[in-house]
């Protein structure tokens, strides 16, 4: 069984691809050995594997550029959904900000009370640590007010006197506005001998968070939802892929490749759909929010206010971003595990 | 190289496909593999390849008991054996180049080596000038000879082919059997599947006949004598 490299005709220059390697005077089974890469060349190997592949399925999915754009596209919508709730409930949320400050109460004071009396309550309140300010409306200023804006003054005067009592609007300073520290103050006032009525002008505000809170589970909810949507999406796409990319699944497995090579190209796939996905919900967004900023600030100076609508902040992009490729991953690595164990050559 | 110890294989729906085969290829040999369709050698070839397990009875390739392999551990194992399938089982959708390229990638090779190893192996075949064309603008024999590059690119010490020269006429036939007997000449067990008893007579090496899944003795065989070299 000598080796016979050298018998081989002259006109084959380049060396025998087949066999240097194999010496027959070995004893079999140590040629046999299993071929292993060594560790560091393993590791080497293993990056440039993941290169490969992460470069391979980039191709693949701009090699069918229609279908590709509509999962894609699919998966951005999927993801915009609950990233555009996001930044609605932000707005709202930066609205409403500023009417914490606003927080007043109304005192009503009991009918009858003259003039001179309620300049005392005012000095008496304007003396307290917790109120800011407090502005007086007599029956007469609030009879003009009344008479000026609600459109009722032809009611007015069929009475023969002034109905309205004498209201004091009181602003507690910023630190007494606080929801845990309003409900005392509002407490004491009523107490007040002069006070008829106390009415805290923020139970609406109040409900409008509470509106809110609801607003951001709610929004939790759908992108749990839409995540899972986003799964399903990618996993059919990676089970579709891995259908018809079974033959050349076979010859790889017939020569040798891992299951690990065999789906890195796919799970590198689901990751580009997902990320892709992100960018292509990033752009949704934005242009949402591009097309609807020109009527909020019309809207807004009608307020006279110069609120701007706040776009998708970095934060939350590196969140749909990252969220996208990781569900793009997930879902390609169900559909690997279910679907690329069938494929055995036969 | 090659040795099956009492070998069956029986498949649900049609009864046993081997029975009781016990065979013994030494490293460096070559020889033929032979018998009428369903008589076992393509079952043959696909426990040597993995593809299919035995039923019963012990496959030893390379040193490697097959009833004792993991499943983790048959691409491995598929790397170290050459196969050259009927249908070629090329990648279309890829070069020649690529394709022959294939096992290298799998193994990880460097670039470079790759490169090298490819045109070698495209060279010694005769289709280097054809590497960056589709396989499908290849005729048969072409196609063949692209699956036989690529089955040896990594240089296996055993190659295993099934029916490599049954769709191509006489003169390739004849062309790419005496490939092998290169490839066998420079030290590389093989093993051949086929009907054509005027081609492998003519080759002048071992065949192994097969009926209805049972080895025949062989006229010019010496059992006896491998269990010695063994």
């Amino acid at each position: 069984m000598a080796r016979q490299a050298t018998r081989r005709s002259p006109r084959r220059s380049v060396r025998s691809t087949a066999t240097s390697s194999v010496s027959s005077s070995e004893p079999s089974a140590t040629r046999g050995a299993v071929r292993r890469p060594r560790a560091k060349g393993w590791f080497r190997g293993y990056f440039k594997g993941h290169f490969q592949a992460l470069f391979l399925s980039l191709g693949r999915v701009s090699r069918h550029p229609l279908s590709s754009l509509m999962t894609i596209a699919v998966i951005g919508i999927a993801l915009a959904l609950p990233a555009g709730l996001h930044v609605a409930l932000k707005n709202v949320q930066g609205v409403s900000e500023g009417w914490e400050d606003a927080v007043q109460i109304s005192l009503f004071l009991q009918k009858g009370i003259e003039a001179a009396e309620a300049e005392r309550v005012v000095e008496q309140l304007g003396q307290m640590q917790a109120v800011d300010e407090v502005i007086h409306i007599t029956p007469q200023q609030a009879l003009a007010e009344f008479r000026q804006y609600s459109g009722f003054g032809g009611a007015l005067d069929v009475l023969d006197d002034n109905p309205m009592p004498s209201v004091l609007l009181v602003r507690p300073t910023a630190a007494a506005s606080e929801p845990l520290m309003i409900e005392p103050l509002l407490q004491q006032l009523r107490g007040l001998p002069a006070v008829e009525m106390a009415q805290l002008d923020m139970e609406w505000l109040k409900r409008l968070y509470a509106i809110m809170a609801i607003g951001e589970r709610g929004v939790l909810v759908l992108a749990a939802l839409l995540a899972l949507a986003v799964l399903l999406i990618v996993g059919n796409t990676i089970r579709l892929a891995i259908q018809n990319r079974r033959d050349e699944i076979e010859v790889q497995k017939l020569i040798g490749a891992t299951d690990a090579f065999i789906q890195r190209p796919f799970l590198y796939s689901g990751l580009w759909h997902g990320v892709l996905g992100a960018v292509m919900a990033w752009l949704l967004v934005t242009l949402s929010l591009w097309l609807l900023a020109g009527p909020v600030q019309r809207l807004s100076l009608l307020y006279n206010s110069n609120f701007q609508l706040g776009t998708l902040e970095p934060l939350a992009t590196l969140v749909v971003v990252t969220a996208g490729g990781l569900l793009g991953l997930l879902g390609a690595w169900l559909a690997v595990g279910r679907h690329l164990r069938d494929i055995e050559p036969t | 190289m090659i040795h099956f110890e009492n070998v069956g294989k029986r498949y649900d729906e049609g009864g046993e496909a081997l029975s009781g085969i016990n065979l013994q290829i030494d490293a460096g040999n070559m020889a033929f593999l032979t018998g009428h369709s369903g008589a076992g050698k393509s079952t043959m070839l696909k426990l040597i390849g993995l593809i299919e397990r035995a039923s019963y009875g012990q496959v030893i390739i390379n040193g490697k008991n097959f009833s004792k392999l993991g499943r983790r551990h048959i691409p491995y194992v598929r790397r170290d054996i050459g196969i050259i399938f009927q249908n070629h089982k090329l990648l279309n959708d890829r070069t020649v180049f690529d394709n022959v390229a294939l096992p290298l990638v799998i193994a990880g090779e460097p670039h470079r080596d790759i490169q090298r190893r490819v045109r070698a192996s495209l060279d010694k075949v005769g289709l280097l000038d054809k590497e960056r064309v589709s396989p499908l603008s290849l005729s048969g024999g072409e196609q063949q000879r692209v699956g036989i590059a690529r089955a040896v690119v990594n240089k296996p010490p055993l190659l295993v082919a099934d029916e490599p020269t049954g769709n191509l006429d006489p003169q390739l036939s004849a062309e790419i059997m005496n490939l092998f007997a290169e490839f066998n000449q420079v030290g590389v067990t093989v093993l051949i599947a086929s009907h054509d008893i005027d081609l492998i007579t003519r080759m002048g090496k071992r065949v192994l006949v097969l009926e209805k899944g049972r080895l025949l003795d062989e006229p010019g065989a010496t059992p006896d004598q491998a269990e010695v070299l063994q």
